[in-house]
């Protein structure tokens, strides 16, 4: 009976019942697009450290993300590859550069160069060409994200970066950068060329430890060796990456506080209109209290309302949500939905629908059951 | 024919052979407000319910009746005094006790009916056995048959909108009626009721009255309850000034029709 109450009292008034679903509706696409944008964010950030095959990160102290780093002397690759335990050890380099469109202009882009047979790391969701065509001279690959970015149309197409001519043989899919600024794969040698880079620098050495040897006795022992550098692990990489981008920028922190925003705001709307409508069915209340019912069946009443009310609201929020998600798939923020971040939501919803329903019960609470007797 | 015997009891405790007491109040006095504003809404009740009767307390506006229902409910506690309802005292009980208590013990019908507007008659009957935890298909054919004992067969699933005032009271009375209460306590049972469904509903409660496990205690102003009572309590300024007691048996209503068109055609 607490059910049939409590979802007949909450489309007793459909118009209040609308207010309540637009509140927590308001409130799940706000988080989930927030929170969405966060987690695609995320996953921008560490996409090219996840990708990468290394367990140690060799590179110059400071460095503070993938995209921003200073050069290395190439040789601390033999270091690394010398050091017991270490099976291989792959050069690679990153730097912005600029681009210059085939149609005028211009744009900012960031070069990844590496040799795709060392296997350090190469481009992924190849969707047209190959990695091999890497070979090719000029070659590069880029993402069709940002082919209007780039001034191109498409695979064979030519630009100019630094004072080389590139010309795209191949395109991926989804790789996209947080800074909005087009990846560019190319060679190892034909990414120095591009940036200016001397032949015997590098931006990162990927070490790979062999198996079964301690990551940490390695790390130690490369430490030693070339004291002038960094060692991390790839774990602390992400986390150094994802910290600079997203806490010390202060974009992350907008992101959440726009989550928590919605959140506030979901829980006020919903816990008003709950109150209110506990406030029109208070003599029904003192009824239930004359009638003997305990404390708990009438917090049960009022919590399976504020459970209908997370339901719907949930429901209709993640179809807006999930509609949003999906348009925003093949832009440079794409918002991302994982099962976490719907459980999560639906977690939300349910305690900002619960904590709303706090002061509905308080109010009934303070009833005075004498009150049945009120003409 | 009927006849009213006045007899004058203080406290009004007495219980006629044949009955028990199922509700005993002693001295029970009920201040409300504070300080400067403080009344003394009762000054020292004494009664008894007894099973098996049909009591009447009537008394002007602000004598203190609805004070004392809602001490004899549970739904107030006495400022002193004692109360014993089903032979459990109240005394010293917390409010989850007392409530507990009430739904055991305890039926309560309303002037104004307080059904649940969304819910259905047979629904409405069915929420006082669910807050005592009765649930499933027994609960459904106890609702059920109690309704169909207030004469509401054919409305079980009608909504409080959708009957007239006399059905929704006989509602009402059924869900009071269903969880078995020892004591069932209406409040102006008849005051938002048309003379014919008033009388229909007076007759309900005289004859759900004579169950033996059960007293009934009506507060009213009414005079057409009166020929229904076997007991009639009178408060006045907070104290129970009168008892009467009804020495013949209570008239049908079509007894009270048949004389109310015999005075009429005199």
């Amino acid at each position: 009976m607490t059910l049939t109450l409590a979802f007949r009292n909450l489309f007793h008034d459909r118009v209040r019942l609308a207010v309540t679903l637009v509140g927590i509706l308001f409130s799940i696409v706000l988080v989930a697009v927030q929170l969405g944008l966060y987690l695609g964010a995320r996953g921008m950030i560490i996409s090219m450290i996840d990708r990468a095959d290394g367990d140690l990160w060799i590179m110059a102290y400071g460095t503070k993300n993938f995209e921003e780093a200073q050069p290395i002397r190439a040789r601390e690759r033999y270091v690394a590859l010398a050091t017991p335990g270490v099976v291989s050890a792959v050069p690679l380099v990153t730097a912005f550069t600029d681009w210059r469109k085939p149609t005028g202009g211009s744009t900012l882009v960031v070069v990844i160069g590496a040799d795709h047979e060392d296997g350090g790391l190469a481009p992924w969701n190849i969707v047209e060409g190959s990695v091999t065509g890497l070979g090719v001279r000029d070659a590069v690959i880029v993402d069709k994200t940002y082919l209007a970015e780039l001034g191109i149309k498409g695979v064979g197409d030519t630009a100019q970066v630094g004072s080389s001519r590139v010309r795209v043989v191949g395109l991926t899919e989804g790789i996209r950068s947080f800074t909005v600024t087009p990846f560019i794969f190319t060679t190892l040698n034909r990414a120095r060329s591009l940036i200016d880079m001397p032949a015997d620098n590098i931006t990162y050495v990927l070490t790979k430890v062999a198996p079964g040897a301690d990551i940490e006795k390695v790390r130690a022992d490369i430490r030693a060796k070339l004291p002038d550098s960094e060692v991390l692990t790839k774990a602390e990489f992400r986390t150094r990456s994802l910290n600079h981008w997203l806490f010390a920028t202060g974009a992350g922190v907008a992101l959440i506080g726009g989550a928590v925003l919605g959140l506030i705001v979901g829980t006020v709307i919903v816990a008003q209109t709950l109150y209110s409508s506990t406030k029109d069915h208070l003599s029904e209340f003192a009824t239930l209290r004359a009638l003997g019912s305990s404390s708990g069946y009438i917090h049960k009443v009022i919590l399976m309302q504020a459970g209908l009310s997370a339901v719907l609201g949930y429901v209709l929020g993640m179809a807006i949500a999930l509609t949003i998600v999906y348009l925003s798939e093949h832009t440079a923020l794409p918002i991302v939905m994982s099962p976490g971040l719907a459980a999560l939501l639906l977690g939300l919803t349910f305690a900002m629908c619960a904590i709303s329903a706090l002061s509905a019960i308080g109010k009934v609470m303070r009833i005075d059951p004498a009150m049945v007797f009120n003409r | 024919m009927t006849a009213i015997a006045t007899v004058q009891e203080t406290p009004a405790t007495a219980a006629p052979a044949g009955t028990s007491v199922v509700l005993e109040a002693t001295d029970i006095v009920k201040e409300l407000g504070h300080g400067a504003g403080k009344v003394r809404a009762l000054k020292g009740v004494s009664l008894a319910l007894n099973t098996g009767e049909l009591t009447l307390l009537m008394g002007p506006s602000g004598s203190g009746k609805t004070t004392l229902l809602s001490i004899l409910g549970c739904i107030l506690s006495p400022t002193s005094g004692t109360l014993t309802v089903a032979g459990k005292p109240t005394t010293g009980l917390t409010p989850e006790a007392l409530a507990s208590l009430r739904r055991r013990h305890v039926g309560f019908i309303f002037q104004s009916y307080n059904l649940f507007p969304t819910l259905t008659a047979e629904e409405n009957v069915r929420l006082a056995l669910d807050v005592r935890g009765d649930r499933g298909s027994d609960a459904i054919v106890h609702a059920q048959r109690a309704l169909h004992h207030v004469g509401l067969r054919h409305k079980l699933k009608s909504y409080p909108a959708n009957l007239s005032g006399g059905e929704q009271q006989r509602v009402a009375v059924a869900r009071s009626l269903v969880g078995a209460p020892s004591v069932i306590l209406a409040d102006e049972p008849t005051a938002a009721l048309d003379s014919e469904n008033g009388l229909a509903v007076m007759a309900l409660l005289s004859q759900i009255a004579k169950d033996k496990s059960r007293a009934v205690l009506a507060v009213t102003h009414d005079p057409r309850t009166v020929p229904f009572a076997d007991r009639i309590l009178r408060i006045e300024d907070g104290l129970i000034v009168g008892e009467e007691r009804r020495t013949e048996g209570v008239e049908t209503v079509h007894e009270l029709a048949r004389n109310r068109k015999r005075k009429a055609n005199a």
